[in-house]
């Protein structure tokens, strides 16, 4: 590993939400490492506890329901888990900042955009009303839109527009890690490459990291240097993209990238797997993954796989990871 | 906006027609001779029949209506008060500024104690000061204001001696009835700012702005009250308008000489002009009211504006 501090560094992270239902499982030890100027994707079916993951980060899992029931989360070498809300307040938006998945809800519709903006730049710099408005124009233009729109509500902007704002807001205080869950599912496939190339450029300029949180392959393949694949709440496969990409050891990666799991095959989106994710109020017992693996053994339903580290970082949660799934 | 605003004023014109007719077909067949009335029981049935002939009670219904109107739209003219023999819009006038006091202090309680109740219920849903004041609003909410009224007169008044039972001649005069009405009210205004506040504070862009690391209080206050302001500002609005049509067993418990109390002094009476043109300027209040919420809303919520803006 590398031996300076990671920007970065998630270990053992259990979430769980309460429900009158039960209790959801939601996170089940991430382990995740990122390093400053990193992008890292991070892939699943949808459950698998990515935007609960992300939201952990920030300390904004709804509470009640949801709880961090232990871990640690070392942004820059400081456990975020004790932090006080006050003090999780300054860095939230300011040294990590959150895209969020649906960007026609992610804006408040009373308030205009200069003012939603400026909101963020207000709690985090000493800028006085009119310079934060100032900054919070140019940050509007270097995400495409005109500055004559600052005095605009959210409805009078399309979905692309809103998810600029939002890109606008989060990188506005420059921060030090940006997570993005899934921005551009919720839009126009003709907008969704506008928006990731923007988004792309300015996290480059800033040199700002990102975790990246997505369904596409194709674009994690294209933008990210590391790639996480969850399930069930836990991270099953981590690695370099060229690694995880073309030395895939994990039996549920292998199953999202089809038979042939060969980089240059980019624009695949995550296969169907045969079942369903297990319920997350009742996980089961072993690897969580067995019931729907065609290489489970005996083992793998009474025991839980530890990590196993392959090559560099790379490591696959699975007995069978060392030998190579034939 | 401001054609808006005309278009709604104009469209006031039919809807207060419309009322005007329906009170004034109550009145001409409500049993009871006003002449015979204003003569009282001795006088003889000519003098009535005389009087019938001068006050045009002998003409058809079209001839009499058309007649009232005429009056009333050149020259404010909306009769005489049978029992005082003055003007009767000079008698609702002066009722009004007592009626209007009461119904202001009643909703500076209610909205004192329903919107911070309603926000802090919300934002600590199902804690022990949500249930209690839950059950404080369902209280509020069932308890008839007469009620209340007689007992906050009973504790405040007889027992404690301290605060006057009756009358309106100043502060102390008002605590008790705007409490009456005002708790009441407070009631419904709790209940809508916590369901408002509830619906609202789990939308993604409260999450947003906490991502932005914004303080709780500001959230709750700048990103969700605003928002869950809409349906508070109408309930806020109804009360408001239904107080100036005169709260008319708050005001007779506490003989205040309101808008309420002329009403019923005069229905009393059969002093049928004085309830003709209460219930027409009741309308036109409340008609006003309504207006003034929907351009609150307007400014409440930005897309609302803008689809006025479209429309006009
Ligand atoms: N507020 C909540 N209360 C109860 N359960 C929740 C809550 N939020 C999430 N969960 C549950 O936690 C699990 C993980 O959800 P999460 O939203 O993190 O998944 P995800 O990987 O982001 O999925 P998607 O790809 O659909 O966004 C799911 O089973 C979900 O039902
Ligand atoms: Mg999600």
């Amino acid at each position: 590993m590398n031996n300076a501090t990671p920007l970065l560094h998630v270990k053992n992270l259990h979430v769980r939400y309460t429900t009158d239902e039960g209790t959801v499982h939601a996170v089940n030890g991430v382990d995740l490492v990122m390093k400053k100027g990193e992008t890292l994707g991070l892939v699943g079916e949808t459950g698998a506890g990515k935007t609960t993951t992300a939201l952990s980060i920030l300390r904004l899992i709804p509470d009640p329901p949801g709880e961090i029931t232990s871990g640690e989360i070392l942004f820059d070498g400081h456990d975020l888990v004790p932090y006080s809300a006050m003090k999780m307040r300054k860095v939230r938006g300011n040294h990590i900042s959150m895209i969020f998945q649906d960007p026609m809800t992610a804006l408040n519709p009373v308030l205009t955009i200069g003012d939603q903006i400026s909101e963020v730049i207000r709690l985090h710099d000493r800028l006085s009303r009119s310079e934060a408005y100032g900054k919070a124009t140019r940050m509007l233009e270097l995400v495409g839109i005109p500055a004559d729109r600052m005095g605009e509500y959210p409805h009078q902007f399309s979905g692309g527009m809103k998810q600029r704002v939002v890109i606008a807001i989060a990188l506005v205080c420059n921060p030090l890690l940006l997570i993005a869950d899934e921005p551009t599912t919720a839009l126009d496939v003709t907008i969704q490459a506008q928006v990731l190339e923007l988004m792309q450029n300015l996290r480059t300029e800033l040199g700002t990291s990102m975790m990246l949180i997505t369904h596409d392959l194709g674009v994690v393949a294209k933008i990210c240097d590391t790639v996480a694949i969850m399930y069930a709440g836990e991270i099953v496969e981590y690695g370099t993209l060229q690694e995880v990409y073309n030395n895939t050891r994990h039996p549920y990666t292998k199953g999202l990238f089809g038979s042939i799991p060969k980089i240059d095959v980019r624009e695949r989106r995550l296969k169907p797997i045969p079942g369903l994710m297990p319920d997350p109020t009742h996980l089961p017992q072993g690897c969580s993954f067995h019931p729907r693996c065609p290489f489970c053994t005996d083992q793998c339903r009474h025991k839980k796989p530890e990590n196993v580290l392959l090559y560099g970082d790379h490591f696959a949660k699975c007995y069978y990871a060392e030998d190579g799934l034939q | 906006m401001h054609r808006y605003v005309l278009r709604r004023v104009v469209m006031m014109i039919p809807v207060l027609l419309g009322v005007s007719l329906v009170i004034f077909t109550m009145m001409y067949f409500t049993p009871g001779d006003p002449a015979r009335l204003i003569l009282g029981d001795t006088a003889s049935e000519a003098e009535v029949e005389a009087l019938r002939e001068e006050m045009g009670l002998n003409d058809t219904f079209i001839v009499q209506y058309s007649r009232y109107l005429k009056k009333a739209i050149a020259h404010g003219d909306l009769g005489t008060s049978y029992v005082t023999g003055r003007p009767v819009i000079t008698e609702i006038v002066a009722r009004f500024p007592t009626t209007m006091l009461l119904a202001m202090l009643s909703v500076i309680v209610s909205v004192l104690i329903g919107i911070p109740t309603g926000i802090i219920s919300a934002t600590k849903q199902y804690s022990i000061f949500d249930n209690m004041a839950m059950i404080f609003a369902l209280l509020g909410v069932s308890m008839p204001n007469f009620w209340q009224g007689l007992i906050l007169i009973i504790v405040f008044s007889l027992h404690l001696g301290w605060l006057p039972a009756s009358g309106f001649y100043g502060p102390s005069y008002w605590i008790l009835p705007a409490l009456t009405i005002g708790t009441g009210t407070a009631a419904t205004i709790t209940r809508m700012t916590r369901s408002s506040m509830l619906e609202v504070i789990r939308q993604d862009y409260i999450r947003t702005a906490r991502a932005k690391g914004q303080s709780e209080i500001v959230v709750i206050l700048k990103h969700a009250l605003k928002n869950a302001l809409i349906p508070i500002i109408t309930v806020i609005g109804l009360q408001f308008g239904r107080g100036l049509g005169g709260a008319i067993l708050t005001e007779s418990i506490f003989s205040i000489p309101g808008l309420g109390k002329l009403m019923v002094d005069s229905i009393k009476a059969r002093n049928y002009p004085v309830v003709q043109g209460g219930v027409l300027f009741i309308a036109v209040m409340f008609s006003f009211i309504n207006l003034l919420v929907d351009i609150l809303y307007a400014y409440a919520d930005p897309r609302i504006k803008s689809q006025y803006r479209r429309r006009s």
